[in-house]
């Protein structure tokens, strides 16, 4: 490498470094920072009535795993804790394949639109959420109850004798979920479609590719970035997602946001709450580094 | 060139979903809608037509209130993120990998990483301490509270975008003498804009939405609407929240359509 | 730019707004605090009141603790008021600023929590039982086998609010305990009998009186306000006192150590300690308030309504939680966590 192509190097770094630095300090001012707090709280005891008393103990890292049985005093795995967890990794990945397999479309669609209209498209899906997530949560509660919008028309139209009953289980928890973050989905997918040169489709027919091959080999390699920006906004939030669940579910199947936040206020454990916390940001930090870094590598359609 | 057959960009079912996907989207919606015109106390017993959730909405300071805040929360956070957003975009793509990308990468998407009620105990704590040494109690505290957690939503739409977004346009701007500026400006920005667009607007609505962090970092006086309607949860929410939200949905209905018939006669 | 300026201007207004003299921060339970009375209030003294809601006992308390919240009243329930003034977060109050003191009800004066009531105020008490709806479940339902054995025709149908406290110590009360108790044979009864009514509840949410009246529900264990604004949608919710034992719950005014508003306060906590200001609170509620000489004010529906007036045979059952020890504490978050899991 000579020297000047050296020091352009470095120059394009500094700038990297440069452009990041406000978003940077922001996140530091107001999320990342103040989570060191929360990491510092995992290591001490639990207040009486809350809060945390400033002595060092490994206890809420230990009851992340283990719980001490109240009545016999023997250590158990905590199975409900895994039962929890593993409930939201379930719901949390179906949510992101549901949102895909209707948001794909839906993006395309929008991105096939002559340009004039495309706007207008973009605003009809994120209208819906212009209403806030309490307010819109309980509409959906609506339309799926017993005798709510949906059971009455299947009824009315003679398709079914008894309401489905959905209302307050996970089925309820996942659909409400599919329905708040379908746009997370849809505007990333949107973006990298609309780059997308359909003149490369045309070269893919000329080449008596099928459809399924065009979509296969043309398509998806190319709004890659898209769908991986997309999965992440939906699969992440979703993960630790609170409202949704209280509401749809009817609190009586927690999921980890509701369970860490259980912690922090009725259960008064906030350094199990905080230990809890840590843990699922290293787990999801690295899922997400493997997820990116497999992804993007031997994969990049213009370098 | 041949006329084809048919439209290349044309998937089978597609329409079909995406029409079927419109459809449930706005169901919801149609149901708040309507029972904002009902004359009984219920969001789901139907017992006739009526305003008077609206005047009711109307009357009451405190739900006003609390809407103008969250309307000027969301602004002011989204336009800090997707600004934010944008620049550390440009500064983590297309250019020569460097150590600490990685880094960057992860700092900004931490909040995603997170359950709300996470950040929201870490910045009670944090900003209960800054609000007593500085006697200063207002909105920015909640503004940018906002706006770090929207930093994620503009960011990864923004560098989907930017990501194998066509580099020969801005060197043949270079190669015009344009300086890096008037390359950005005129080049790269307009080419960025749906990314933006997307971003800014997700920023929007995810601040709209937020309940857990607000409630616990809002300082007296600073209800907003999600955490008003949090407050009525226990009792009952009454179709003046419904009244509320229609309001706000028809507003937004109505700028945008000016906004659409503006730009069409600019063009 | 535009955006910055707006917000200067807000920021500009609230701030000044909260050092203004004639202003008042209330922070209370959301959808708690009629808007007539703070109209009254206002008209009266000239002071504006701006109320700020919370939604759980341990988000004030966390909140107040941490600081910097501009609060000047919290109302705290009943076994929270020794929490505020053991942490110091709530102050002694100046009863010679306060003439209407003496009109707090005797009942309500020399109680368990605040002897004398030196820290706190009424606002607004009841208890927490059993709304069904009697066309769904003709039987019995002064019990909480409704909500512990579940009759047939409620399985699935019954809902349970998510409070630890109150929810859980109607179970130890069931199995013949003492609320808060740290014997742990009877808690261990007290968490089998949830566990095994639980898969026969249809949810653990709030928001009964919607659901009740829409029929999503067909019962619930609720507030006794909260069932009758229920049996005024819908006729067919009675409310059950449970025979076992039910907890009866206070809400308390409480003066912030940090207010800044005190003088404005305290004309607060005198003006609704007037009997006929008193009654207003109950009627945007639809709880009792625990000042003497209320009644005669009360709303005509709620002078002889079962629910606000405890019948005399159910009187004996109710009881007051204590504030709970911490071991106690501990038993019931376990507890708590597996039944929620």
């Amino acid at each position: 490498m000579s020297p000047a192509e050296q020091s352009q190097r470095r120059k394009s770094t500094r700038n990297g470094w440069l452009l990041s630095a406000p978003a940077l300090t922001l996140l530091f001012l107001a999320a990342s920072g103040p989570l060191l707090i929360v990491l510092v709280y995992s290591f001490l005891t639990p207040g009486q009535y809350g809060n945390v008393v400033w002595e060092f103990s490994l206890d809420g890292w230990v009851g992340i795993l283990f719980t001490r049985d109240i009545f016999d005093g023997t250590t158990n795995l905590a199975d409900a804790h895994l039962t929890i967890f593993w409930r939201s990794v379930k719901l949390s990945l179906m949510t992101t394949a549901l949102t895909f397999a209707l948001g794909f479309p839906t993006a395309w669609f929008i991105a096939t639109r002559p340009p004039a209209q495309r706007a207008m498209w973009l605003f009809l899906i994120t209208i819906p959420f212009w209403t806030n997530l309490l307010i819109r949560t309980f509409a959906i509660n609506e339309v799926i109850r017993n005798e709510g919008l949906m059971n009455t028309v299947l009824i009315g139209a003679g398709l079914i004798s008894e309401p489905i009953r959905i209302i307050n289980t996970d089925t309820a928890v996942f659909i409400g979920m599919a329905y708040v973050y379908l746009p997370l989905m849809v505007l990333p997918l949107f973006a990298a479609i609309d780059r997308f040169d359909m003149k490369l489709l045309e070269a893919g027919y000329d080449l008596y590719a099928s459809r399924l091959q065009v979509l296969r080999h043309v398509i998806l390699p190319i709004v890659k970035p898209g769908i991986i920006a997309g999965s992440i906004l939906v699969f992440v939030p979703s993960l630790g997602a609170y409202v949704t669940p209280r509401v749809l579910g009817g609190g009586k199947n927690m999921m980890i946001g509701n369970f860490i936040e259980l912690q922090f206020g009725q259960g008064r454990n906030w350094p199990l709450g905080a230990a809890l916390s840590m843990a699922l940001l290293l787990i999801v930090m690295a899922a997400l580094l493997i997820y990116v870094r497999a992804s993007t590598k031997g994969n990049n359609p213009h370098g | 060139m041949a006329e084809r057959s048919f439209e290349v960009s044309r998937l089978p079912g597609f329409a079909t979903v995406a029409i079927v996907v419109f459809v449930l989207l706005y169901l919801p919606i149609l149901t708040l809608v309507v029972f904002s015109f009902n004359s009984g106390p219920s969001v789901a017993v139907w017992e006739g037509w009526s305003l008077h959730w609206y005047a009711d909405a109307w009357n009451n300071e405190a739900v006003k209130g609390a809407t103008a805040r969250s309307l000027i929360i969301a602004t002011c956070a989204s336009a800090l993120a997707t600004t934010v957003a944008t620049m550390a975009a440009l500064g983590t793509t297309r250019r020569a990998a460097f150590g600490g990308q990685t880094f960057i990468y992860v700092v900004i998407n931490q909040p995603l990483m997170v359950p709300e009620i996470v950040t929201a105990v870490a910045l009670l704590i944090l900003f209960g301490v800054v609000k007593q040494a500085t006697g200063y109690q207002g909105l920015a505290y909640l503004i940018l509270a906002h706006a770090a957690f929207c930093t994620p939503f503009a960011y990864l739409p923004i560098r989907a975008r930017l990501e194998g977004m066509d580099l020969s346009l801005e060197t043949a701007a270079a190669d015009l003498y344009a300086n890096p500026w008037q390359t950005f400006r005129h080049v790269t920005l307009p080419l960025l804009a749906p990314g933006i667009a997307a971003g800014a607007m997700l920023a929007f609505v995810i601040s709209l939405d937020d309940v857990v962090i607000t409630e616990f970092v809002k300082s007296a006086g600073q209800d907003t609407l999600p955490t008003y309607m949090l407050g009525q949860m226990r009792r009952a929410i009454t179709p003046e929240v419904n009244a509320i939200s229609t309001a706000l949905l028809g507003l937004t209905v109505v700028l945008l359509t000016l906004f659409f018939i503006l730009t069409r006669k600019k063009n | 730019m535009k955006c910055t300026l707006t917000a200067l201007a807000f920021l500009a207004a609230t701030t000044s707004l909260a050092q203004a003299e004639g202003v008042l921060n209330l922070y209370n339970w959301g959808n708690y605090t009629g808007p007539d009375l703070l109209a009254k209030f206002e008209a009266e003294t000239g002071i504006k009141v701006t109320v700020t809601d919370y939604d759980s006992n341990d988000t004030a308390l966390a909140k107040i603790e941490a600081g910097g919240h501009g609060f000047d009243l919290v109302v705290p329930s009943t076994n929270y008021v020794p929490i505020f003034v053991e942490k110091g977060l709530a102050v002694e109050l100046d009863l010679t600023k306060l003439p209407n003191h003496t009109n707090i009800a005797p009942e309500w004066m020399d109680v368990a929590w605040d002897q004398g009531r030196t820290h706190s105020i009424p606002w607004q008490w009841g208890s927490i039982g059993l709304s069904v709806n009697t066309a769904v479940y003709t039987g019995d339902i002064n019990t909480s086998s409704i909500f512990l054995d579940v009759p047939d025709e409620l399985k699935g149908k019954i809902n349970v609010v998510p409070e630890m406290t109150d929810v859980v110590n109607l179970a130890v009360m069931y199995v013949g305990g003492e609320p808060c108790t740290e014997d742990t044979e009877v808690l261990k009864k007290a968490r089998d009998v949830l566990l095994a009514a639980k898969p026969h509840w249809i949810s653990m949410d709030y928001g009964a009186t919607e659901k009740l009246s829409n029929n999503d529900w067909a019962a619930s264990v609720n507030w006794n306000g909260s069932s009758m604004r229920a049996r005024l949608a819908n006729d067919t919710v009675a409310h059950g006192y449970p025979k076992e034992g039910y907890p009866i719950f206070m809400d308390s005014v409480m003066l912030l150590a940090d207010a800044r508003n005190v003088d404005q306060a305290y004309t607060f906590m005198n003006f609704i300690m007037e009997p006929e200001n008193a009654a207003m609170i109950s009627a945007f509620a639809r709880y009792n308030n625990g000042i003497a000489g209320s009644d005669a004010f009360m709303p005509e529906d709620m002078k002889a309504a079962p629910e606000v007036v405890t019948p005399d045979e159910h009187k004996a059952a109710g009881t007051f939680l204590p504030t709970c020890s911490p071991t106690a504490q501990q038993y019931m978050a376990a507890i708590w966590t597996e039944l929620m899991k």
